[in-house]
């Protein structure tokens, strides 16, 4: 009798996209954060940096004010006005409308919407449509979308390529970025084949990203750069270039730049704008502005000098 | 059988751990004799720098603490120098001080722990005030302490004098980055351990030990020390005064020169606890 076993599927799929050496991707990793990194280039990954946040608020307290007062910091992150401002604000969907408000029609700022039922992802797909639909009905630029992870680990691969086919025209001319929630897939191999899956289905410049922020585990170096190589890897077999978003868990500027260095090294220059690479963060640009005062006045800086670091000891 | 010579690293505090320097920069500390005894780590501005992110993460919860509960754990760090009096004395001796002479400055230190440790829950009875005003109102003057605060020691009285310095800042509920003497940093290594084992949640003191002259210009530009309190010299009193001006820190600056006596009673004194408090005033009505 022939019975489905969700191992063998996973196998099957680790055959053809190739397995992952864990402790080689450590060991690579760990190798990014020795880097010293000097004046120049310093200040110029601080400010590659800030152009490449999706400043991010996802929580239940959110209100219009709120969002207002992001956009205005996503546009003039600072009172130094040669900070540029940041790629784009991240919010969920019932509050697209009011950062589209606040931002204007042609702003350098675009507005990403999560949706599908973020974080988890546990609704009808009907619903699901539905509710990327509206986003990019209110005025979304870029719609973060999670996958079924439940169907991913028992191995029902066409249902979660589907899914995800579904959203993509769902999008229309927004951008789609592809969370494969990197905590719940548990291995490093389960992360590239997940990869894999999603950017067969996206079309070129669409996003892969790492997490949702909701769960204990974050962006890590690691999972990073599982994906940083199955983008690079997918790169040379089909000449499609795929983004890639690492998400929660980034708060300083100098773990930003560690990131910086992985993408520099394992994809190359045309990864390094936020075309092709952005973080999700909310308190990271506090921190990229602090490191950018202190390269400028020589001084380190307080972080109660800087917005929203409320801290105020 | 001989056995292994058993050879001590000596590292610096900082949030609650024992660490070397960033740079791993380490200088000669010999005794009065000039026999080599250890080798010293050099601190850096990043290593301050480090130091400052410690301290402001110890600070919120450090100050949330009951002013009785802070005075306890004074009390216990001057029971863990008393316990290892002969260790601190030995210690402040390799500066060339007598046994005696040393062992009388690590009494004086603990006397001073324990003086600290009793204004704790006083200090506000004394400076906090209830201020008559002439209308329907309650008008009252609190304290609250600063935030982080840069300390740097003297060469002369290496444990003394820091404790001088730093326990009436923390006695309030600030935290403290101090550098300890650049000749005798010894002494600041030893009570760094003493620290540890004491209560007082790590980050609450930073002790740093190296050269003065490559870390004042850091203490006097860092924004995020809200006050500096330092035995200094005109030159460095001046880089002091320039960089705090700029940083809108406030400075309390002894002269090296003025060869303070810190074993007089007048080197303890609940105003060396008030500079390092804010004062806040509120107005409250006067209820039916």
């Amino acid at each position: 009798m022939l019975v489905r076993s969700p191992q063998a599927a996973l196998q099957r799929l680790f055959d053809e996209v190739g397995s992952v050496d864990q402790i080689g991707i450590d060991e690579r990793v760990a190798k990014y954060a020795t880097r010293s990194v000097k004046k120049a280039s310093k200040l110029w990954g601080l400010r590659t940096a800030v152009t490449m946040v999706d400043l991010t608020t996802l929580e239940g307290k959110d209100t219009p004010g709120k969002v207002d007062s992001l956009c205005q910091k996503a546009l003039r992150p600072h009172d130094d006005a040669s900070i540029p401002p940041v790629a784009a604000v991240c919010v969920y969907p019932s509050m697209v409308r009011h950062a589209r408000r606040a931002l204007g029609n042609n702003s350098a700022v675009r507005i990403a919407s999560v949706a599908t039922a973020f974080p988890s992802g546990q609704a009808p797909l009907k619903t699901r449509l539905a509710e990327v639909k509206a986003a990019v009905a209110d005025g979304a630029d870029e719609i973060d979308m999670v996958i079924n992870r439940g169907a991913f680990l028992a191995g029902e691969f066409g249902r979660v390529q589907d899914e995800i086919s579904a959203v993509v025209t769902a999008c229309g001319a927004a951008k789609l970025k592809v969370i494969l929630e990197v905590s719940e897939l548990e291995t490093y191999d389960s992360i590239r084949a997940a990869s894999f899956l999603a950017m067969r289905v996206i079309r070129p410049s669409d996003f892969i990203k790492t997490s949702t922020g909701k769960t204990s585990l974050n962006a890590t170096l690691g999972n990073n750069q599982v994906m940083l190589e199955a983008i690079r890897d997918f790169y040379l077999d089909t000449g499609v270039a795929i983004a890639m978003k690492p998400a929660g868990g980034i708060r300083t500027a100098k773990q930003a730049l560690t990131f910086l260095i992985a993408v520099k090294e394992t994809l190359g220059d045309a990864w390094l704008n936020n075309a092709r690479y952005r973080f999700g963060a909310s308190s990271l640009l506090n921190d990229l502005l602090r490191q950018l005062d202190k390269e400028k006045t020589g001084a380190y800086q307080a972080p109660y000098y800087f917005s929203e670091a409320a801290e105020s000891y | 059988m001989a056995r292994l010579p058993i050879t001590k690293t000596p590292k610096f505090y900082v949030g609650g751990a024992f660490i070397r320097s960033e740079s791993a920069r380490v200088f000669p500390l010999r005794d009065s004799d000039g026999v080599f005894f250890a080798n010293i780590p050099q601190c850096t501005r990043k290593d301050l720098r480090n130091a400052v992110e410690a301290a402001a993460k110890a600070g919120p919860g450090w100050a949330k603490r009951t002013a009785y509960n802070r005075g306890q754990i004074l009390y216990r760090l001057a029971e863990m120098i008393e316990a290892r009096s002969d260790e601190m004395s030995a210690a402040i001796g390799l500066g060339g001080s007598t046994p005696a002479a040393a062992a009388r400055e690590v009494a004086a230190a603990v006397d001073r722990l324990i003086y600290y440790a009793g204004w704790t829950d006083k200090y506000e009875q004394v400076l906090g005030n209830v201020n008559p005003v002439a209308a329907p109102y309650f008008n009252f003057t609190v304290t609250e302490p600063m935030g982080i605060i840069g300390v740097i020691a003297p060469d002369k009285a290496p444990l003394l004098a820091l404790i001088s310095l730093v326990v009436p800042a923390i006695s309030s509920g600030n935290t403290v980055v101090a550098l300890a003497s650049t000749t005798q940093p010894y002494p600041a290594i030893l009570l760094g351990e003493m620290l540890a084992t004491s209560d007082l949640p790590g980050g609450v003191v930073n002790l740093l030990t190296g050269f003065r002259e490559e870390m004042i210009p850091t203490f006097a530009t860092h924004m995020h020390l809200r006050a500096i309190s330092a035995v200094v010299n005109a030159n460095e009193r001046k880089m002091l005064a320039l960089g705090s001006a700029e940083s809108v820190k406030r400075t309390i600056l002894l002269k090296s020169e003025d060869k303070r006596d810190w074993f007089a009673t007048a080197a303890q004194s609940v105003d060396a606890i008030r500079d390092t408090l804010e004062f806040k005033t509120t107005w409250h009505p006067v209820g039916a």
